[in-house]
């Protein structure tokens, strides 16, 4: 099939950038988009002008890497798929297809469909983990944990990271990826210890970062490639609300 | 002590996007049990003007609590409106470019995206609601009448307020009623919305109870919707008048 | 050069906890005063640096990725072997240890073995207190099943995507450190060059992916972690970015490489769909358990649908040729099997590349929704690759490259010949012989990190006198000086082949000279045709753009350019090796086409020292001896 793709082009942060149109020939259906843009950067490369650059690493929807706004939607808008699993057998031949970055202002750009999501580690940073350190631990066994919790904690814990959620929201509120972590740990009794400071250093530093707040319009959960639930969001607040309860926000 | 935590607890409240969307939800949870209240006190009507007026002079006698009820609805709107402005525009900011590409439809229904516009649209009405019915401006009722002059001439209520002929003669007015309609069409709009993210926000729900409490906040928008137009469209089409009351009701 | 593995004395299941005890400490109030430099952010590097900095060392941490939480572990899905006989099945450190080393062919260090069975509980606990969401049982405990041909249930896991959710953890763990400010992070930077000044590991040179600069960094010890070098076949089921860069550049300043022709090829991939092909997927092993692997038994009806193949005219060839392990022999086997009935004619598919993996009966036998349960989400992966659903016709899968024993050499202390790197996880070569079981390689990368390197590396600290170098020091402006030439190199072919290109033919090359089946012939034409494609890459390759800013272009070539050099060292340990003996099959030295080990010859680590440019490298031998196991013909019949 053929297609035309309208991809932004940017050389560097300080860059106005702007879209750019290819026609790209014969792709083959079976090919995932991002061999369709690999393709396409090798003839790029053959004629002595730069290759898009597109983060990605696993191709296989693990590692969050890839981050494509794909015709106005995130990851392109097939249930649970992230950007490198969707497949070309999804679009029609002679499409024209719209290939953006992430847009956020907590995620500046770095060059072309690559942005810096480093404020993620951040948030993580402030809060996102048990303070355990090497050695020293009970037996694996001592705590038993309900199998129905642990599943839970585990739909949560499977956020890949990739910033979808920030991209999709029209307030580019990174509430779904602090959810998610705040959810997964506050839900093992091995996390429960420190939630309460766990949220509110986590919110804070969401704060700090320049995301929006949550207006509930559900698009991060539409577009999160590992369905993370709206729910999360709503133990992050009930966390968040639990915290100023028993410390009173200090 | 208590000072430090309060300050504590106050910066966490108003310094934090989490804490400003408990603010607007505890704020919106209130003025919604005031438009609750305020429904019941219209539907009066039905019951002819001697209970509606009885109702009125109670509430106007009792200064004591009329004050501070008043001045609590007012900080609740101050509180909302500050905490709504205030979060847009931060959202704004999070995200300032927008997509070219066409998106794919995301689960972002109407009500949620535009809960700005219909609240502020809301709040215009209210002022005019107030001057209206409760300053009582003549200049502004478009039925050239005095309401201040409305009062109760014989009977066991002789000298009350007639707030009864004042609401059946205020909504004779199409426009008057017309705008009135629109402002409660705009303010369920925002509620459908509002009321289940109010217990998102703040944290009440978990996936097993979500579609109920989407359904109840549809549910309960749509009743008040109800249960307000009632008022104009009884008064317009002529079921209830200034001198018999509802006939049906009495 | 004499390979010395400093492996303590002792009986076996003592060694470590003597060792530990012998080992030297580094008292807590000097422990600041050491700086160590940690090279990859996978399980081995995030645990190394993370349980370091707890310790109180200055660490500096670097990896490719934009953020370390993407390293390659990420994608481990099956799980995570551990000796604790939650089960009551008869699993004990000393099973876990013989499978391990039977498993890899004989060609593991026993102490090390050992050492690894015996902390492969410690992970578990450990991961279990950061919070990891294992799968549980309603009771509350820890759920275990069996993998990859293990007789006993010892695999922790947590859904299909174990490495995740471990890799999240020390992420998690190296985070608290960073936010701490006892890990310095430097994400999306890359190893260029190890510095060694006087014999001494003692600082790398990176460049900044984001703008191309170039600094030193100089420290008291190297850590590389830096995963395994699978693309040299160009397809595998590493991730895009997983490269031999650093642990080839530390070899070419002394380290010696060991086994590099231990290359694991995992049997349930999804098959090649055409040229454009990025990578291979791999379809957990778990499908195994419950799916069934056939080909048709003529050639001539491979093309037919599989329904319109009735069951006398299949050919159900692991059932067939492994009665007692069926259609769950281990990889290696499982693989080589394939590609026999492929190369009979017998291959399904585009290319003929490709075998059923069959539900059909399992589906019956369970009915649907259980195997959904089941397998899901990989049903749904291989729907969204294939555009084929499973549920109504069986899978296609064919064998590709997933992971690589050989590495590094390292002693027990996890330090290379070159005093002050240490190297951990996929990076090293210790602990899988010739062949990895399955869920073991996340095992060792933890154990590497989380509690054996925190206690070598104080060691190495206290027994040496420590000389403090800065990056002033003229080995860094050296180091430098090469990174910034090689990449003025790299820009200036300005050719007509892209690195792609060049790349894709060395991995197909290496698939065909190098791959399952490997044989003096092929090696040889290997070798030629190898420094053929060096030569064309040097003198034709295009890569654009600058060094100034984010070239994803540059740094590809730069990590091609070192597969065209460490494929040769690997097409040349596997000549040399004559034997047969876990992942490396050689043609010549088989028995009723299963692996043939000559024992007498080849019971030895071989590792490679180089020499230079144009230069063979010189091949070390450090001998295996087998105290506790018997050294068998490894039988799955
Ligand atoms: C698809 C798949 C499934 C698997 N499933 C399992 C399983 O179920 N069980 C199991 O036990 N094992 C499994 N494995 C194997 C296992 O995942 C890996 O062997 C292991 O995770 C390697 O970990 P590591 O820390 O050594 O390296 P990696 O996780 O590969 O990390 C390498 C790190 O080094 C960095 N790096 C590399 N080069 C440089 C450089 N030049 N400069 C700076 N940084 C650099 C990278 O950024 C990265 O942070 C699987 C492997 C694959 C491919
Ligand atoms: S919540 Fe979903 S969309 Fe957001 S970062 Fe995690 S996986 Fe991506
Ligand atoms: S490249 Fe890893 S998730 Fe897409």
């Amino acid at each position: 099939m053929n297609l035309t793709l309208k991809i932004w082009r940017q050389k560097d942060a300080k860059d106005i950038g702007g879209f750019e149109t290819h026609e790209v020939r014969e792709v083959n259906p079976d090919m995932s988009f991002l061999e369709m843009l690999d393709v396409v950067n090798e003839g790029l490369i053959l004629r002595g002008i730069e290759p898009i650059a597109f983060d990605s690493d696993c191709r296989e929807g693990i590692c969050g890497a890839c981050s494509l706004v794909i015709n106005g939607t995130a990851h392109g808008g097939h249930k649970a798929t992230t950007a490198c699993q969707l497949h070309m057998r999804k679009f029609s031949d002679g499409e024209t297809i719209t290939v953006e970055p992430w847009r956020a202002r907590a995620f500046p750009m770095v060059k072309d469909l690559v942005c810096d999501r480093s404020a993620f580690d951040r948030i993580i940073q402030a809060g996102g983990f048990v303070s355990v350190s090497t050695g020293g631990v009970p037996d694996a066994n001592a705590i038993p944990v309900a199998k129905e919790d642990s599943d839970q904690a585990m739909d949560a814990a499977q956020c890949i990271g990739c910033g979808a959620c920030v991209a999709a929201c029209k307030n580019a509120s990174a509430m779904l990826f602090v959810a998610a972590k705040v959810s997964h740990l506050a839900l093992m009794p091995q996390g429960k210890v420190e939630r309460e400071r766990r949220a509110l250093n986590m919110v804070a530093q969401m704060d700090t970062e320049g995301f929006g707040a949550c207006s509930v319009t559900g698009s991060c959960e539409a577009v999160c490639p590992k369905e993370i639930r709206l729910d999360f969001i709503a133990r992050l607040n009930r966390e968040y609300g639990r915290a100023l309860l028993h410390r009173g926000g200090g | 002590m208590i000072g430090a935590h309060g300050m504590k607890l106050a910066a966490q409240l108003f310094g934090t996007t989490l804490g400003r969307k408990y603010l607007m939800a505890l704020s919106g949870a209130g003025l919604f049990g005031f438009t609750v209240v305020h429904m019941l006190g219209n539907l009066q009507l039905f019951l002819g003007p001697e209970s509606l007026n009885r109702y009125a002079q109670f509430l106007q006698s009792n200064k004591e609590l009329l004050w501070p009820a008043r001045l609590g609805l007012l900080s609740m709107v101050a509180i909302h409106l500050w905490s709504a402005i205030k979060l847009t525009a931060e959202n704004k900011a999070a995200r300032p470019v927008q997509y070219i590409g066409d998106p794919n439809p995301v689960a972002a229904t109407f009500a949620s995206r535009t809960m700005l516009m219909s609240g502020l649209i809301v709040a215009a009405f209210a002022i005019y609601h107030i001057l209206h019915f409760t300053v009582q401006v003549p200049e502004i009722n478009f039925v050239s009448v005095d309401f201040k002059t409305f009062h109760v001439a014989e009977g066991a209520q002789k000298g009350f307020h007639d707030v009864y002929r004042m609401m059946v003669t205020g909504f004779q007015n199409p426009f008057v009623s017309g705008f009135y309609i629109l402002a409660v069409g705009l303010l369920c709009l925002h509620l459908s919305h509002g009321l289940s993210a109010l217990f998102q926000t703040l944290g009440l729900r978990n996936h097993a109870w979500w579609p109920l409490i989407q359904r109840f906040g549809i549910v309960a928008s749509l009743l008040l919707f109800l249960g307000y137009i009632t008022v104009p469209v009884a008064v317009l089409s002529g079921l209830v008048t200034a001198t018999t009351g509802c006939d049906c009701c009495k | 050069m004499k390979l010395d593995a400093h492996i303590p004395s002792g009986p076996l299941t003592q060694k470590w906890d003597q060792h530990r005890f012998d080992m030297k400490l580094v008292n807590p109030a000097n422990k600041r005063k050491f700086d160590v430099i940690v090279v990859g952010a996978g399980l081995a590097g995030a645990s190394a640096a993370a349980s370091l900095a707890e310790l109180g060392y200055n660490v500096k941490c670097f990896c490719f990725q934009d953020s370390p939480r993407r390293a390659h572990s990420i994608a481990a899905q099956g799980g995570i072997n551990a000796a604790k006989n939650y089960k009551n099945d008869g699993d004990s450190v000393h099973r876990l240890f013989y499978d391990t080393v039977k498993g890899g062919d004989f060609r593991a260090r026993e102490a090390n073995v050992h050492r690894l069975a015996q902390v492969s509980v410690s992970i578990i606990d450990q991961c279990v207190a950061q919070g990891v969401p294992f799968a549980r049982e309603y009771g509350g405990l820890l759920d275990n099943r069996s993998f990859g041909g293990a007789q006993v249930s010892r695999t922790f896991y947590a859904r299909g995507q174990t490495g995740q959710q471990l890799l999240l953890g020390a992420y998690q763990a190296l985070s608290r450190q960073i936010g701490l400010g006892r890990v310095e992070m430097y994400p999306r930077t890359e190893m260029l060059e190890l510095v060694v000044v006087d014999g001494h590991a003692k600082g790398i040179v990176v460049r900044d992916l984001i703008n191309g600069v170039v600094t030193s960094h100089a420290a008291d010890a190297v850590v590389l972690a830096t995963g395994g070098y699978g693309n040299v076949f160009f397809l595998s089921t590493n991730a895009k970015g997983c490269n031999v860069t650093a642990t080839y550049r530390a070899h070419k300043m002394g380290a010696t490489f060991a086994n590099p022709c231990y290359t694991q090829i995992h049997p349930t991939c999804i098959p090649v769909s055409g040229d454009h092909q990025s990578k291979l997927t791999l379809m957990s092993e778990s499908l195994r358990n419950d799916g069934r692997v056939w080909v048709p038994k003529r050639k001539e009806d491979c093309g037919k649908t599989p329904a319109s193949i009735p069951d006398s005219d299949r050919d159900y060839y692991l059932e067939r040729k492994y009665p007692s392990f069926g259609n769950l022999a281990p990889r290696d086997i499982a693989s080589r099997a394939a590609k026999e009935v492929c190369d009979e004619g017998r291959g399904v598919g585009p290319g003929s590349l490709g075998v059923y993996l069959d539900f059909a009966d399992a589906i019956a036998r369970l009915t649907e929704p259980v195997v959904r349960e089941r397998y899901g989400n990989l049903f749904d992966m291989y729907e969204r690759i294939t555009g084929e659903n499973a549920y109504q016709q069986p899978m296609r899968i064919y064998p590709a490259v997933h992971y690589t024993m050989g590495g590094l050499w390292v002693d027990y202390n996890l330090m290379s010949n070159l005093p002050g790197l240490f190297v951990l996880g996929e990076a090293n070569f210790s602990d899988h012989g010739a062949n990895r079981l399955g869920a073991s390689a996340l095992m060792q990368g933890l154990a590497d990190g989380y509690f054996i390197l925190p206690y070598t590396i104080g060691h190495y600290f206290a027994s040496q006198k420590q000389t403090r170098i800065t990056t002033d020091h003229p080995e860094f402006k050296k180091a430098q000086e090469t990174v910034s030439a090689r990449t003025r190199r790299l820009l200036a072919v300005k050719g007509k082949r892209t690195a792609t290109s060049i790349h894709r033919e060395l991995g197909k090359l290496m698939w065909e000279h190098c791959g399952m089946a490997r044989s003096k012939e092929s090696l040889t034409a290997a070798l030629q045709k190898i420094p053929a494609l060096r030569e064309e890459f040097w003198s034709n390759v295009r890569v654009t753009g600058e060094n100034g800013s984010l070239n994803q272009d540059l740094e590809y070539a730069g990590r091609v350019a070192d597969f065209l050099e460490f494929g040769e060292l690997l097409c040349l340990d596997a000549l040399t090796r004559e034997e047969s003996c876990g992942g490396h099959f050689r043609v010549e030295h088989q028995e009723a086409g299963e692996c043939k080990r000559d024992d007498a010859h080849f019971s030895h680590v071989a590792a490679w020292e180089y020499q230079g440019e144009g230069k063979s490298p010189t091949r070390h031998i450090e001998p295996l001896t087998f105290d506790e196991v018997h050294l068998a013909t490894r039988s799955y019949k």
